[in-house]
C-alpha cells in the first residue's frame, strides 16, 4: 500500500466518534463601514508604523513626486513592467528627471546578476489595499514578475485610494480569490525586517529596505 | 511505518530534562534572554488584540480548525487534486525519514547540490538538514534566526524565533568565527552583513524548500507568513520549490485564512500582520518570467494521524504555531527552549511530542508544567492545553482504568509501589472504619512526622498534620 492510501485510510478509519463539523462565523472580522478618507488614513498609519512611507498623489503629480523620492534616494534606475500602463506613462513622459529606466522583459535567469545587485528600485501597481492592516495586494504576473516587488532595495508600489478595502475578509469576498488564485500572490505590508537578534528591529534582511506606496486620491 | 521512532532529536536524549533544566535555571544569560524575549512578546501580544472580541474570535480559530480537521482526508484529497491541476506535484509521507528520502530524490533528479531553505518547523522534525548534509546535499537556512542556530551547531530554542537564546554579543561573536564580519554590537551592521552573504546563496541555489502555515483546498494555494522575505526569495529565485508540511495544515476555504491569519500573528509576536503572506497556487507558467519551473509539496504525517485516533487528543492538531503557549509559560520562560530537548518546545511541545517520540521518551515532557492554564488561555485556536497535559500524565502512568491508554509508550512512569500506594489509598477511603482509624492515628504520631519530604520542602514549608481530625473535631462541636 502506498504512503498516501496508508495515511487517508488510518484517516478515514478513525476509532474516535464522529466528528461534528462546526459553523464558522466570520462576523467577528467585520470593521464598521470607514469612509474613503478613514481608509487612507488608517493605511497610512499602520505602513507608516512598520517604517513604511505613504506619499498621498494625484493623477497629475504622482510622477513629479516619484522623481523626487527616486532624486532623494540617488538612484541610478528604476525597474518597470513591460506594458503596464504606469510604465508606459513613464516612458512616454519623456522626462529628465527620472533616472534610467529598466524594463523586466526578459526571463530572470538571463539577468539574475543584474536584477540582484544593480537595480536600485522598482515600481509595481497593486489589486488594492487593506486598510486595518496596511497591506497591499499584488498579483505578479507576466508583465509585473514576483521578484519586482521583493528584490531591489526599494519598492515603490501605486495605490488607488477607491481600491482601498477595510480588511481582508472584504477584499478577498469582493474580489472573489475562492474561485481560483494566480500562480503566485501577495500581501505586502511594509519593508522586510527581522527581530531575530535579540528583539531588534532591523530593516532590509532580505528584501526591500523601503516601501513607498504612492496612494493616488 | 509511521508508528516506529527512527527519528528523535539529534545527538539528544529527551529523557534528561531534569538536569537540563536544572542547569538553565542556574544560567543568568538565559534565564535574562528568555524572560526579555517573552516580557516584551506577552506586552505586544496584548497590545495587538486590543479593540478586539477577542473569545469570540478565538471561537473562530478553533471552529475553523475543527472544521477543517472534521474533513481532513477528504481535504487532502481536494487539495491534492487542485494542486496537481495546478501544476504542483504532490507527494506522501508516513514519517520524517520518508520525507527526507522524497525531498534527497528530487534534488538528486535534478542533480541539485545546494538547497536554501526557508523556516519549517517540519524540516525541523525531520531532521532534514542532517540528512541532506549526508547526502552531500548542502542545506543552507536563510532565515536569520535560523542562519545563527545553523551556524552555532544548535536546533531552535523558539518556533518563531529561533535564536532567542542568544544575545547581540553572542551573535555577533558567532557571525565573527564563522562568517568573519567584524565584532559589533549593531544590529543593523550584522543583518546587513547576513544579508550579503545569503544574497549570493538564494542566487545559486539548487532547490528552495520551505514549510508551508496554511494549505487551502479549494485554489491549491501554499500560504507562508513572514518577515524578512526569505522565504519569498526560496520560494521563487531557485527553479524548484519544495514545500514540506504536516497533514494537519490543510483547511477548507480561502475565507478561513482571514480568521486564522488574524489570529497567527498577533498571537505569534503581536504583529498586526506580517510583511510578507505569500500564496502559492503553482509553478511559474510559460510565459511568465520569473518562478519556480517546479513545485512540490510533500505532505508528512509521522504521528499526527496517530492523535487523530482520540477525540480528546485530537485537538492538538488545531494547532497553527503561533508559539503564544511558550511565550506565556512560567516555566519555558525559566528553562528556555533547548531544555525539553524536543523540535518544539514549550506547552505545546509538551503535548505535541510525545506522540512523536512516544511517551516512554518523552515521559518528562507532561510533568514540566505547574498547570497554571495560561497556555490554554491565549491559545488562538483554544487547543484545551492543560487537560491534555494531565491526559498525558495519566496515560504515562497508566492511570485511568475507565480509558485505556493509548499514546504509543504509555505506562513508561508506572511504578508497583505508587500504584500499590494509590489502590490502599482509595481503599482506605472507601472503608470509613480504618479511615477514622488511619487518620486519627496519624493525628496522634504526628510528632514523628519527619520535618523534610524531599524535594517537595527544598522551597516550601513541610505541612504540619493537625492535632485532631475533621471527625473529632465536628464531634467536639456536637455535629
Amino acid at each position: 500500500m502506498s504512503s498516501r492510501e496508508t495515511i487517508l485510510q488510518r484517516l478515514r478509519n478513525r476509532t474516535g466518534g464522529e466528528l461534528t463539523v462546526p459553523e464558522c462565523d466570520f462576523s467577528v472580522l467585520q470593521r464598521p463601514d470607514w469612509s474613503t478618507a478613514e481608509r487612507v488614513d488608517r493605511f497610512e498609519r499602520m505602513i507608516e508604523s512598520v517604517h513604511g512611507e505613504v506619499h498621498r498623489c494625484t493623477d497629475d503629480n504622482w510622477m513629479n513626486r516619484l522623481a523626487e523620492i527616486l532624486a532623494t534616494r540617488g538612484a541610478r534606475n528604476l525597474l518597470v513592467a513591460k506594458t503596464h500602463e504606469i510604465s508606459q506613462s513613464l516612458r512616454n513622459a519623456g522626462r529628465n528627471d527620472l533616472p534610467e529606466l529598466l524594463i523586466y522583459d526578459e526571463p530572470v535567469h538571463s539577468w539574475k546578476g543584474h536584477l540582484f545587485n544593480e537595480v536600485d528600485a522598482s515600481i509595481t501597481s497593486t489589486r488594492g489595499g487593506i486598510a486595518e492592516t496596511g497591506s497591499l495586494i499584488l498579483w505578479p504576473t507576466v508583465d509585473e514578475p514576483r521578484l519586482m516587488s521583493l528584490v531591489p532595495p526599494v519598492h515603490i508600489a501605486i495605490l488607488k485610494a477607491s481600491e482601498l478595502y477595510t480588511t481582508f475578509h472584504e477584499a478577498m469576498k469582493a474580489q472573489n480569490w475562492s474561485a481560483g488564485m494566480p500562480t503566485n500572490a501577495l500581501l505586502i505590508s511594509g519593508p522586510s525586517k527581522t527581530a531575530d537578534i535579540e528583539q531588534t528591529l532591523a530593516y532590509g534582511v532580505h528584501g526591500p529596505k523601503e516601501l513607498i506606496v504612492l496612494v493616488i486620491e | 511505518m509511521s508508528e516506529t521512532a527512527e527519528h528523535t532529536d539529534h545527538h539528544i536524549d529527551v529523557k534528561q530534562f531534569h538536569p537540563r533544566a536544572q542547569a538553565a535555571i542556574q544560567n543568568p544569560k538565559i534565564r535574562k534572554n528568555f524572560r526579555s524575549a517573552m516580557d516584551g512578546l506577552m506586552s505586544k501580544r496584548k497590545a495587538a488584540f486590543e479593540g478586539w472580541d477577542l473569545e469570540t474570535l478565538r471561537d473562530l480559530g478553533a471552529n475553523i480548525r475543527m472544521r477543517a480537521l472534521a474533513n481532513l482526508p477528504d481535504l487532502l484529497e481536494q487539495l491534492e487534486k487542485k494542486l496537481t491541476e495546478n501544476g504542483v506535484k504532490v507527494h506522501w509521507a508516513v514519517d520524517g525519514d520518508e520525507a527526507c528520502r522524497i525531498v534527497r530524490d528530487i534534488c538528486k533528479a535534478r542533480d541539485a547540490k545546494t538547497v536554501i531553505k526557508g523556516k519549517s518547523m517540519v524540516s525541523e522534525e525531520m531532521e532534514l538538514n542532517h540528512y541532506l548534509q549526508e547526502q552531500d546535499i548542502e542545506a543552507l537556512e536563510s532565515d536569520l534566526g535560523e542562519y545563527i542556530v545553523q551556524l552555532a551547531d544548535e536546533t531552535p530554542s523558539h518556533i518563531i524565533m529561533p535564536a532567542i537564546h542568544k544575545n547581540t554579543g553572542e551573535i555577533s561573536q558567532l557571525l565573527h568565527d564563522k562568517t568573519g564580519t567584524d565584532l559589533s554590537n549593531d544590529v543593523e551592521y550584522l543583518t546587513a552583513s547576513a544579508r550579503l552573504q545569503l544574497r549570493e546563496k538564494f542566487m545559486n541555489a539548487d532547490v528552495g524548500v520551505s514549510g508551508v502555515n496554511f494549505a487551502v483546498a479549494e485554489t491549491g494555494t501554499l500560504c507562508l507568513v513572514e518577515n524578512e522575505g526569505n522565504g519569498r526569495m526560496t520560494t521563487t529565485v531557485p527553479p524548484c520549490h519544495i514545500a514540506v508540511t504536516g497533514i494537519e495544515k490543510v483547511v477548507p476555504t480561502m475565507e478561513d485564512l482571514t480568521g486564522l491569519l488574524a489570529l497567527l500573528t498577533r498571537s505569534a509576536t503581536g504583529q498586526h500582520i506580517t510583511t510578507y503572506f505569500n500564496m502559492i497556487s503553482g509553478p511559474r507558467k510559460a510565459e511568465e518570467l520569473d518562478g519556480p519551473e517546479e513545485v512540490h509539496l510533500v505532505l508528512v504525517d509521522n504521528g499526527r494521524s496517530s492523535i487523530y485516533q482520540d477525540d480528546e487528543l485530537l485537538d492538538t492538531l488545531r494547532c497553527i504555531r503561533c508559539g503564544a503557549c511558550m511565550n506565556h509559560c512560567p516555566v519555558y520562560t525559566r528553562v528556555g527552549g533547548h531544555a525539553y530537548g524536543t523540535t518544539y518546545p514549550g506547552p505545546i511541545g509538551k503535548i505535541l511530542m510525545p506522540h512523536l517520540i512516544g511517551l516512554d521518551e518523552g515521559r518528562h515532557l507532561p510533568t514540566a508544567s505547574s498547570l497554571c492554564g495560561a497556555c490554554g488561555e491565549v491559545c488562538p485556536v483554544k487547543i484545551p492545553i492543560p487537560d491534555l497535559l494531565v491526559r498525558l500524565r495519566q496515560e504515562s502512568v497508566d492511570g485511568d482504568k475507565l480509558h485505556p491508554a493509548k499514546v504509543r509508550g504509555h505506562g513508561a512512569k508506572r511504578s508497583t509501589m505508587e500504584a500499590m500506594i494509590w489502590k490502599g489509598w482509595a481503599w482506605m477511603h472507601a472503608s470509613p472504619g480504618f479511615y477514622r482509624f488511619g487518620t486519627g492515628a496519624a493525628s496522634k504520631l504526628r510528632a514523628l512526622q519527619p520535618a523534610s519530604a524531599g524535594a517537595w520542602t527544598d522551597y516550601r514549608t513541610a505541612p504540619k498534620l493537625a492535632a485532631k481530625t475533621l471527625h473529632q473535631r465536628m464531634k467536639e462541636r456536637g455535629q
